[in-house]
């Protein structure tokens, strides 16, 4: 038998809150430790406890991080979902589960490896506690897998340490845990098996962090004093993790005090009112929500739009519509957050692929904010915000001075001889802004959802109005200039594939993948909305471009072909919209598919 | 509709107040609201606590929703920002303004439509947050700028302008702040001004969240015979419990102007507030019996008016959070971020 290293899908089936998530993750961390590519993906019910749960860890020399069809090595621990996944296992696949009750003939695949491990029986005579028997499972498997995958051993245990420092108690039965489960593999089973982990040094400088942790540190990092927030998943850790690392770096050193204000909201109008209410006064200040979120926040939105009050808004994006799959990936907030509220509304989008662009964008958000006077939302998504991700690491330059915008102190208002909030002096649509209380006399303003002339003084005047709304504009063109540029790989094809955020992950896989049938594809990834010239130049350069996008109703086409006046039928959409992450696969079988029903060239066929 | 403003020359012997400010100093420009609105009442009590106060007129911060009442913060303080932000959402653009510098005075203006019907979830909540704020409701039992609907805290069997009689119970926004938590509220008439001016100006003084609900009649909608928030109603119905006065730290405390028994109750700042009780059986201090005393004299048709509870020990959303004494917003790059040696450290902890 072949043996082939660092390349295999290892999917864990657990019920919910049976304490797999902790063993599970150690694997993934103990491959990544070795140097070894991995990419981690829960997949989860909106339950606390009882119904099934996956963890799947994807393991790649090559470093492919997206997800790929199919499962090599299936630890099946919830009886409950046994026939699926069974059945998901790939022909010559491994079926890790418990015999201490012997496998239903019914599930029985004559194409696959039964590795039996009798982990109920093995630890019967070691934890009198059922609850413990239950949690020290997880660890028993996870001392098998690293026989059976030739993990080292001390790379696990020195991560059993590492996790449990100050519940010193727990380290020895987690590690006589391991123990079990390795000995049996290595008395009873034949170890190890084909698929193989070996040490390697792919992950170079890289670091393995979820992207809700990345944004809450890039909103830290960023200077944001106020996060209001009100709990949905997937979004809830962003403001979580902002409080923990405030909690350590935003403590006045001498009197203790916090330079931070954390209010955990009624609800999402309150937590983005709360926002606005805290920029228009001069303070950075961000959200973080997700889909049903941006729909209760699309009054204030428009507000902090005509208004125009900086506002930063993470959207972590989850499976809609109404509460869909709460729990599930997508990219489907696209269109509602760009146009979001009533009237003529839009707002600027971020969209991270990485950690590391959650920490950036979340930090430039705020910058750009306060610069264009207006609402930032960064459109991450749960399989970037929730799941560890490789990422290069964070790095903050520390000659990096926050850009507050346009905004007037008492000495410039003293030499002013009239301030008007909404004057274009610049050319760029931004007006100068003031704080209040700044000044005695000078730069007071009111500030209004109704119209207004330069002066901020209420009017219904059609002229006035339409100057005003012609100036925002203005500044949306500004905007297109500011936001984070395409990243764009050209090789001269006729065709070229644009995709954004997650969708980028099994992008590298699938271009490989469609290389190998002769179509090769120019590359754009677009990073934030309004789109600047590059996007429209990369489209109107190729002759068809491919939209990769996670959702139905193809949104982002919809925004490029909106915004840009392209003609819909130079974009062909590549869909995914099944809450998973979108695999390798799918994107070379649609893209393959389309090449073939139009009878495109390939270069293979060329070349004979 | 355009913004009028108001000469700026005043007459030469108007009093100065201890900035050496006058009264037109603390106004804005023309209200736009009807003539004889209660509302302008509320707006010309603020600037007079305020003046009285002798505040600076540009260190505050004025919210409020949307409808006739949330007009108002245009009309008073033209030196401060003001912010007329979205239906029954002041609260929460309050809450923000007081995180980022809680060196502003904060006012808040809402109206019945807005903080009991609209925002009544916003109003419980910035209730238990304690934002150090005055929160004042004109509250007219009608919505004005859509003619005439009747509003949540209209009175039951109370009459519309046409005769129709409201069907259903009126929240009220004085029981449900001494229920969840205010620590001072307190009820007035807009036509009252000897009352409100030093309910404003100790509610002002007041650290914490200090709420006031003003009846205020709309001369438009509900002033009509069978009205029960109309100025002869209010008038005729309204029973005060506590007469107050309020005194700066060192301004003498020379007589009391009700009959009765008077407690002095000392300010955070020294100042002190002079309540004389017109009935014994009302203690201002406890919570629970000053809710009780509200509701049984509503359950008689009468309306409470006065200082109806106040904690001058209490403290504020800052206190609580435990937040820096600086504004929020005044601090830089060098006092917020942590620096690119403390994030390789956290780096490290995700290898």
């Amino acid at each position: 038998m072949t043996v082939s290293y660092n390349d295999f899908v290892i999917r864990f089936a657990n019920v919910n809150g049976s304490g797999s998530a902790s063993a599970n993750g150690m694997f993934a961390k103990a491959l990544f430790r070795m140097g070894v590519p991995v990419a981690t993906r829960n997949i989860f019910p909106s339950n606390i406890q009882g119904l099934p749960t996956w963890f799947e860890v994807r393991v790649s020399e090559k470093g492919y991080l997206g997800r790929r069809e199919g499962v090599d090595i299936m630890v099946a621990m919830n009886a409950e979902t046994y026939a699926e996944d069974v059945a998901s296992l790939k022909p010559g696949g491994f079926l890790v589960y418990d015999n201490s009750k012997p496998l239903a003939e019914s599930l029985r695949r004559s194409d696959i490896h039964e590795i039996g491990i009798p982990l109920s029986s093995l630890l019967l005579p070691e934890f009198s506690d059922i609850k413990q028997r239950g949690l020290f499972k997880n660890v028993t498997y996870l001392g098998a897998l690293a026989a059976l995958l030739n993990i080292e051993f001390e790379v696990i245990t020195g991560m059993v340490a590492t996790q449990y420092k100050g519940k010193d108690a727990l380290i020895q039965p987690n590690i006589n845990a391991l123990e079990i489960g390795r000995r049996y593999a290595e008395e009873y089973l034949q170890c190890p098996l084909p698929l193989q982990v070996k040490r390697t040094d792919q992950i170079g400088d890289r670091i393995m962090i979820d992207g809700n942790t990345a944004g809450a540190l890039g909103a830290l990092y960023g200077g944001a004093t106020v996060c209001a927030w009100y709990p949905i998943t997937p979004s809830t850790s962003v403001a979580e993790a902002f409080e923990k690392y405030a909690n350590q770096l935003r403590i006045d050193k001498d009197s203790g005090e916090r330079k931070f204000a954390i209010v955990q909201a009624e609800d999402e109008l309150a937590a983005i009112g709360i926002v606005i209410g805290a920029a228009w006064n001069g303070a950075r200040s961000f959200t973080a929500t997700s889909g049903p979120g941006i729909s209760l926040m699309s009054e204030f939105l428009g507000l902090a739009y005509f208004a125009e009050i900086p506002a930063v808004i993470f959207d972590v994006q989850r499976s809609g519509p109404s509460t869909g799959m709460p729990t599930r990936t997508q990219q489907s907030d696209l269109l509602s957050a760009a146009y979001a509220s009533h009237g003529d509304t839009k707002h600027v989008l971020l969209l991270p692929a990485t950690p590391r662009e959650c920490f950036d964008f979340g930090a430039d958000a705020l910058d750009l904010a306060d610069r264009l006077q207006t609402p930032v939302l960064v459109m991450s998504d749960l399989e970037l915000g929730m799941n560890d991700n490789l990422s290069a690491p964070l790095t903050w330059d520390d000659d990096r001075q926050y850009d507050r915008g346009k905004v007037l102190d008492a000495k410039t208002l003293d030499e002013l001889p009239r301030f008007g909030r909404y004057l274009d002096v610049d050319g760029d649509g931004i007006g100068y802004r003031t704080y209040p209380g700044t000044h005695p006399e000078k730069g007071a303003f009111f500030t209004r959802g109704t119209s207004r002339d330069e002066y901020a003084a209420y009017t219904e005047s059609p002229e006035v109005y339409e100057r005003n709304m012609e100036r925002l504009t203005r500044k949306w063109e500004t905007a297109a200039q500011l936001v984070p540029s395409a990243e764009i790989e050209t090789s001269g094809q006729r065709a070229g594939i644009l995709f954004y955020g997650t969708t980028a992950l099994p992008m590298p896989e699938a271009l490989d993948m469609l290389g190998e049938e002769g179509i090769h594809l120019d590359t754009i990834r677009v990073r934030a909305f309004p789109f600047g010239k590059e996007v429209y130049e990369f489209i109107a350069s190729h002759d068809l471009i491919f939209v990769v996008e996670q959702n139905r109703d193809a949104q982002m086409k919809m925004l490029l072909t909106t915004e840009g006046g392209l003609d819909p039928a130079r974009l062909i959409s590549i869909l995914y919209f099944g809450g998973l992450s979108i695999s390798a696969d799918t994107i070379q079988a649609q893209v393959s598919e389309y090449y073939t029903e139009n009878k495109l060239p390939r270069l293979t066929e060329v070349k004979s | 509709m355009t913004f009028v403003a108001k000469p700026k020359v005043h007459h030469p012997k108007l009093p100065l107040n201890e900035i050496g400010l006058t009264r037109r100093d603390y106004e804005g420009p023309v209200s736009t609201l009807c003539a004889g609105c209660g509302h302008d009442s509320v707006s010309a009590a603020i600037i007079a606590a305020c003046a009285e106060l002798s505040l600076p007129p540009h260190r505050f911060a004025k919210v409020s929703g949307i409808g006739c009442s949330s007009k108002t913060p245009s009309y008073f303080l033209s030196k401060s920002h003001g912010f007329n932000s979205v239906h029954g959402r002041m609260p929460s653009v309050a809450t923000g303004a007081n995180l980022a510098n809680r060196d502003l005075y904060c006012i808040g203006v809402s109206g019945d439509g807005d903080s009991a019907s609209i925002g009544l979830g916003q109003f419980a909540h910035i209730v238990r947050r304690r934002i150090n704020m005055l929160y004042i409701v004109d509250n007219n039992g009608t919505y004005g700028l859509t003619k005439g609907q009747f509003s949540a805290t209209n009175d039951k069997g109370s009459t519309s302008k046409k005769g129709a009689p409201n069907l259903y119970e009126p929240i009220d926004l004085v029981s449900m702040a001494l229920q969840i938590g205010a620590s001072f509220v307190g009820r007035s008439f807009s036509g009252d001004k000897k009352q409100l001016v030093p309910l404003i100006k100790a509610a002002l003084m007041h650290k914490g969240f200090a709420f006031l609900d003003v009846i205020s009649p709309c001369v438009a909608f509900n002033n009509h015979n069978g009205s029960t928030k109309s100025y002869d109603y209010v008038r005729d119905h309204s029973g005060s419990v506590v007469v107050t006065d309020y005194h700066l730290p060192h301004e003498e405390i020379t007589a009391d102007y009700a009959p009765g028994t008077t407690e002095d109750v000392q300010m955070p700042d020294g100042s002190t507030l002079r309540l004389s009780k017109l009935d014994d059986s009302f203690d201002p201090h406890d919570r629970v019996s000053a809710l009780t005393y509200v509701q049984r004299r509503q359950a008689e048709g009468e309306v409470v008016t006065g200082l109806l509870y106040v904690d001058p020990e209490a403290s504020d959303c800052h206190e609580v959070m435990g937040t820096v004494k600086r504004p929020l917003n005044e601090f830089e790059a060098a006092e917020l971020c942590p620096g690119n040696d403390v994030l390789a450290g956290i780096n490290e902890s995700f290898r």
